[in-house]
């Protein structure tokens, strides 16, 4: 049978200092000109924890706004705050950083956050009252630094500062003295990715019910690697984050792919359940704070806002056939092979409609696609363009140029079977895995009864390959159980029928005579 | 223009003339088009690559400007999608443009 998708949750995490402080392009802008216009204008550009959570695109991430509402928010939405937008919503939330500090000290197992213990204090009352953290174990946050000590590793170039403002809060420090894959500014990296990574799992805890016990298998899918000098991305995010949220029954694994690895998780994930292997599997990945600010440069000249200024998250459960909840088919998986090509009419062919041919379906059979969910507010002013409407209009010249759609009729087909970008540009959040819980709603809604999740990955930033990746699979209406037919005839009771029939037969000639 | 590719193209330039160069941008955006045909003919305008002020001057044209150079069915086969998603008059007016005001080589 195949597995079902039982809640997802999505996270984000305001980080303006974090941007500041570590998003790769304001590092590498300091560390080649300390003195940068750029730098000097940038804070001017940061907005506050109220207009993030108040961005509608950011409602339409946590489930409070509908991405179709959205799309009727006239432009541009950083000057159209949903007014009393909350920063709790269905599928999650959006944290502030004092809190998202708290949580890098609650994941860290080896000492590495240190904690101003005035600045601890204030946090652990927040956390305290935090629905996704009532009841569970904020002791480490009694353990704490003072400031002077703080100042120091961080003045010695061996912690990397957490700051709010001009105040300086804590740090992360280096975990070994000379190895390269254990700086502070790597354990700073992954430590965001884990901590917003368990938000995301607790949150989806609270949002389907799923006991952490009930976990037996955890997919991570971020963009980070850990390890040491030996086994730079040894592993295991997946492991570290199932051990803080409580999932004692559980083991897991990371796997890779750019942007494209949350859809590979989710096959992968999807796969384990209907193999019968594992019952639960989540598939989780924190942010990548190297990309906070990515585009800044553009922004600041442009005199917007400076709107990649939170961390992303999500956590996927998936979980054996109920009857109920959308069903994953995993005989409709997409994905661009080593051998396909890289035209965009080659990679679209791959993940869309090959699948789709093998069950005789056509691009207009699925209701919703899920594809590349840039924010386009935030794409357009680096000119990188509207990345989901080019990946609608990309399947709809594909259906054009198969003779399933005409050519008239493209931007139809974008309104009907696509949404606007709604996800922050953190690489593998908007890939495709932002509509899973808003499609899941749709299905069990009886809106829509089919839609696809597309995920891509440009491999060739790694220089390892000049190959591009995509992988999709389709979320689909579950028939429900159908009600148990015999499979067979008993023989022996025919046998008995057969006897009866010929014993009357007997019976009645013998009258006759 | 990624500054790895910037480098790229300053390296085949030098290695081969500049006047042997001819630069085929597949940019699917006019203004980033527009700018990676600035970077290659009058140098980075973001000043952050190996090519700020750097003025090649190379011939550079989008894959739209070529399809009367390119086999009918490979162009079918690799550009005829993007083209009915792209705005392929935009395109082309940016990157000509450049590629007339700062090209020592190209028309």
């Amino acid at each position: 049978m195949f597995p079902v998708i039982k809640g997802a949750a999505y996270t984000l995490f305001h980080c303006p200092n974090v941007l500041i402080d570590h998003g790769t392009t304001q590092t590498v802008e300091r560390d080649k000109n300390p003195a940068s216009e750029y730098l000097k204008k940038l804070p001017a550009h940061l907005r506050s924890f109220a207009d993030c959570v108040a961005y509608p695109p950011n409602q339409t991430y946590i489930g409070a706004l509908a991405a179709k509402e959205l799309d009727a928010i006239p432009k541009p939405w950083y000057q159209n705050g949903s007014q009393g937008a909350s920063r709790f919503a269905q599928y999650g939330e959006v944290m502030p950083e004092d809190e998202f500090y708290g949580v890098m000290k609650l994941v860290d197992s080896f000492d590495l956050v240190l904690l101003e213990a005035e600045f601890a204090s204030e946090v652990r009352k927040k956390l305290e009252q935090h629905p996704a953290f009532q009841g569970t174990d904020l002791s480490k946050l009694q353990k704490t630094s003072d400031r002077a000590a703080i100042k120091e590793l961080v003045d010695a170039h061996i912690a990397e500062p957490l700051r709010l403002g001009d105040q300086l809060v804590g740090c992360v420090r280096q975990a070994h003295e000379t190895d390269k894959a254990l700086t502070a500014h790597i354990i700073f990296e992954n430590l965001a990715a884990m901590a917003s990574a368990v938000v995301s799992m607790r949150q989806l805890f609270l949002q389907s019910g799923l006991d952490p016990k009930q976990v037996d298998y955890i997919v991570e899918c971020s963009e980070e690697a850990c390890g040491d000098m030996n086994q730079r991305g040894g592993g295991n995010f997946a492991k570290a984050i199932g051990e803080v949220v409580g999932c004692s029954n559980a083991t897991g694994s990371d796997t890779r792919g750019f942007c494209a690895a949350p859809a590979h998780a989710m096959v992968v994930a999807s796969s384990l359940v209907q193999s019968g292997v594992f019952k639960n599997v989540v598939v989780v990945a924190g942010g990548a704070v190297a990309k906070l600010g990515m585009n800044g440069r553009d922004h600041v000249n442009k005199n917007l806002p400076v709107l990649e200024d939170v961390l992303g998250g999500f956590a996927v459960w998936v979980a054996e056939n109920d009857g109920i909840n959308p069903i994953v088919r995993t005989d409709i998986v997409g994905r661009h092979t080593i051998g396909s090509g890289s035209s965009p009419q080659s990679v679209m062919q791959a993940i869309v409609t090959d699948p789709l041919d093998r069950k005789g379906l056509k691009i207009t059979d699925v209701d919703q696609y899920g594809v590349e969910m840039h924010n386009p507010e935030v794409t357009v002013p680096a000119g990188a363009g509207n990345v989901p409407e080019a990946n609608y209009k990309m399947i709809a010249a594909l259906g054009v140029k198969r003779g399933e759609l005409e050519r008239a009729g493209i931007m139809d087909f974008v309104a009907k079977h696509g949404m606007p970008g709604f996800a922050p540009t953190q690489g593998h959040v908007p890939s495709g895995v932002p509509v899973i819980g808003p499609a899941r709603d749709a299905i069990l809604a009886g809106k829509i009864k089919r839609a696809m999740i597309i995920g891509k990955g440009s491999l060739f930033l790694a220089r390892m390959t000049n190959l591009f990746d995509g992988v999709s699979f389709v979320m689909e209406t579950n028939p429900g159980f159908e009600v148990a037919k015999p499979t067979g005839i008993d023989e022996a009771e025919v046998r008995k029928l057969i006897a009866q029939a010929m014993r009357a037969m007997a019976t009645s000639l013998a009258e006759q005579e | 223009m990624d500054l790895e590719n910037q480098r790229r193209v300053k390296e085949i330039a030098e290695k081969n003339g500049a006047e042997n160069i001819i630069v085929v941008l597949g940019g699917a955006e006019a203004e980033a088009a527009g700018l990676a045909a600035e970077t290659v003919t009058a140098g980075d305008p973001t000043y952050a690559g190996p090519l700020a002020g750097v003025q090649l001057g190379l011939a550079v044209y989008h894959i739209f400007e070529l399809k009367d150079q390119v086999d009918a069915g490979v162009y079918d086969e690799q550009i005829s999608m993007m083209e009915m998603v792209l705005d392929p008059e935009a395109i082309i007016a940016e990157v000509s443009a450049m590629r007339k005001a700062h090209s020592k080589y190209g028309q």
